[in-house]
């Protein structure tokens, strides 16, 4: 199922602020990938460019390739709709849909996209929040509106959400920076199973996070406040945050800036 | 010991703001309830008065000036078609309406003019959109008079008041909302359908309960329209028919005690009806909301 995901010289731009430049990468298959870098240097602006997410902002646009196997997401017969459904997401703050249950919450990717019979909507909602770890704690209230669960319950039912489809690539933008210590650890002990099915990439503020769950850590930065965001180093965790080849990336790790 | 001196006890000068203010804000309570309890008090004490099955169940044909009894069923019959018409055509326009300003529009050229007409057609008097529908379908079209004709007049009274309080209730929902559903690979359209309008549905609905409250008491312009009947006609589409307020009209104007009583209790039975639907509208929106589920 997981895919790789392999990005050549991509620029995004908001109007004509040009957020991030000349980003290319290669994001590894059944691995975490994290993201790290200061506010503002366009870690959500990139994490959003590959899932074709950031042109739903009205006036943004993307230049450059990024490539899911052999595909070009950005090529000219490319469906984004589809590519949503290949490589999901998960936003900052819990975001479930207030007019429904945990069930139709968890179906909605489903339901809105295709006609499922009822026992086998059940066999997925089921599969996708024990895959969350959420099933022990909702199994009784499936029919409950999924915003009366704790914020890191929400987060949990969001990424079930986000399973129930599928997808092959999952995006996680600080998925826990709203959420306390305790349900912090409930989703790092999530991420570290979900990354046997799926690619994972996750945007942290939190560096310690990074070195617990990420392979791979990527450290972007900026130039000066209104300058474009770049990749400066990307490397095996380990090596990132011991033995960083770049200065910057240092100073920001050992907490000199940013 | 400094931090406690630096906390002081509140002013007399700002005791004194806060009781004007405090006065000032129960009178002008007062003031806006005292017209709206008095016109209650007067429409329920007058109207109670033939507040019968007769009335409910019985037209004006063959009573004559002098008579006692007689009803507005031709006028209840012809109010609740009027105003269903008048939705049917004005909610859906109103609601797409808002729906494009909001989810489409991104501050276009088209979509500030069509702003700009709405803000417009906010302003027309009522009559002038029944002398519209009078001019337009009547005379150069050369429909009748018919309860259609005054619901195309309603509609045009309508259709603003929809598609700004849809407008509104739709820039409510939070963009995150969109966002999460397009990641789930929704498209766009399912994602109004499915997730935008059910969020903002409560106050959709609260905005067209508002808007048929508006239009049920309209006198002028069903006068240029549906014209006026004794009799009762169930057909909205041909003819003349009555409404709750022409019926009040009419019968107010008449010097026998006989008649006013029938205009109060037309007026009793006017905002009975608009109280009806609220409350049924009311219903839908708790049926609807997770609050009950949960
Ligand atoms: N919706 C938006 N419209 C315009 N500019 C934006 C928008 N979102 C982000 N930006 C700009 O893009 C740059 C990168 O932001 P972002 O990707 O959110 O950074 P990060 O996630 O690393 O904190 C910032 O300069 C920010 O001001
Ligand atoms: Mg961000």
């Amino acid at each position: 199922m997981a895919k790789q995901i392999e990005v050549s010289d991509l620029d995004a731009y908001y109007g004509s602020h040009k957020a991030i430049e000349g980003i290319s990468m290669t994001i590894e298959p059944r691995s975490v990938t994290a993201f790290i870098g200061p506010s503002g240097c366009g870690k959500s602006t990139f994490l959003r460019t590959l899932n074709r997410m950031h042109e739903v902002i009205p006036g943004a646009r993307v230049e450059g390739k990024v490539r899911l196997e052999d595909q070009d997401l950005y090529g000219t017969n490319v469906d984004p709709v589809s590519v949503r459904r290949t490589i999901g997401m998960v936003f900052q703050r819990p975001n479930p849909f207030p007019t429904m249950s945990i069930f139709d919450n968890v179906a909605a990717g489903l339901r809105l996209n295709g006609r499922f019979s009822k026992s086998q909507l059940d066999g997925i909602v089921e599969e996708s929040l024990k895959g969350a770890n959420l099933w022990n704690e909702v199994k009784t209230r499936l029919n409950k509106p999924g915003a009366g669960l704790s914020g890191g319950q929400q987060q949990r039912l969001c990424i079930a959400r986000a399973i129930a489809v599928r997808p092959q690539v999952l995006l996680m933008d600080e998925p826990c920076s709203a959420l306390d210590p305790i349900s912090t650890l409930a989703i790092e002990d999530l991420i570290s199973e979900l990354k046997q099915e799926f690619t994972i990439v996750i945007v942290t503020h939190n560096m310690q996070q990074a070195a617990r769950v990420s392979d791979r850590t990527a450290f972007f930065n900026l130039a000066a406040q209104g300058q474009p965001g770049k990749l400066i180093e990307m490397d095996e965790t380990s090596r990132i945050f011991t033995n960083p080849t770049q200065k910057a990336t240092e100073d920001y790790i050992t907490g000199r800036f940013g | 010991m400094t931090v406690q001196m630096g906390i002081k006890p509140i002013s007399a000068g700002r005791r004194v703001k806060n009781g004007v203010a405090q006065v000032l804000v129960y009178l002008a309570f007062a003031v806006a309830v005292v017209p709206l309890v008095s016109v209650l008090w007067l429409v329920i004490r007058n109207g109670l008065k033939r507040f019968d099955i007769e009335f409910l169940t019985h037209s004006m044909r063959n009573i004559g000036a002098r008579d006692a009894g007689g009803g507005a069923y031709h006028a209840i019959i012809g109010t609740l078609e009027q105003v269903l018409l008048a939705s049917l055509i004005a909610v859906p326009i109103g609601l797409l309406t808002a729906v494009y300003l909001v989810e489409y529009g991104n501050g276009g050229r088209l979509s500030r003019l069509i702003s700009f007409f709405v803000d417009i057609m906010t302003g027309v008097p009522s009559i002038v959109a029944g002398l519209f529908v009078l001019a337009f379908w009547i005379l150069v079209l050369g429909m009748t008079f018919s309860g259609f004709a005054g619901a195309l007049a309603l509609s045009i009274l309508m259709m603003p008041v929809v598609v700004r309080s849809t407008e509104e209730m739709l820039r409510l929902v939070p963009n995150e909302l969109r966002e999460a559903s397009y990641a789930l690979g929704v498209p766009k359209w399912r994602t109004i359908a499915k997730v935008v309008l059910p969020t903002a549905f409560t106050g959709i609905v609260t905005g067209v309960m508002l808007a048929v409250a508006r239009v049920a008491g309209e006198t002028a312009p069903l006068l240029l329209t549906v014209f006026f009947t004794d009799s009762i006609n169930e057909d909205p589409f041909n003819g003349p028919q009555m409404g709750l307020p022409l019926y009040v009209f009419g019968q107010s104007a008449l010097p026998q005690d006989v008649a006013i009583d029938r205009a109060w209790t037309g007026a009793l039975t006017l905002i009975l009806i608009v109280m009806l639907l609220n409350l049924v509208a009311r219903l839908i929106s708790w049926w609807r909301s997770p609050a009950k589920r949960g």
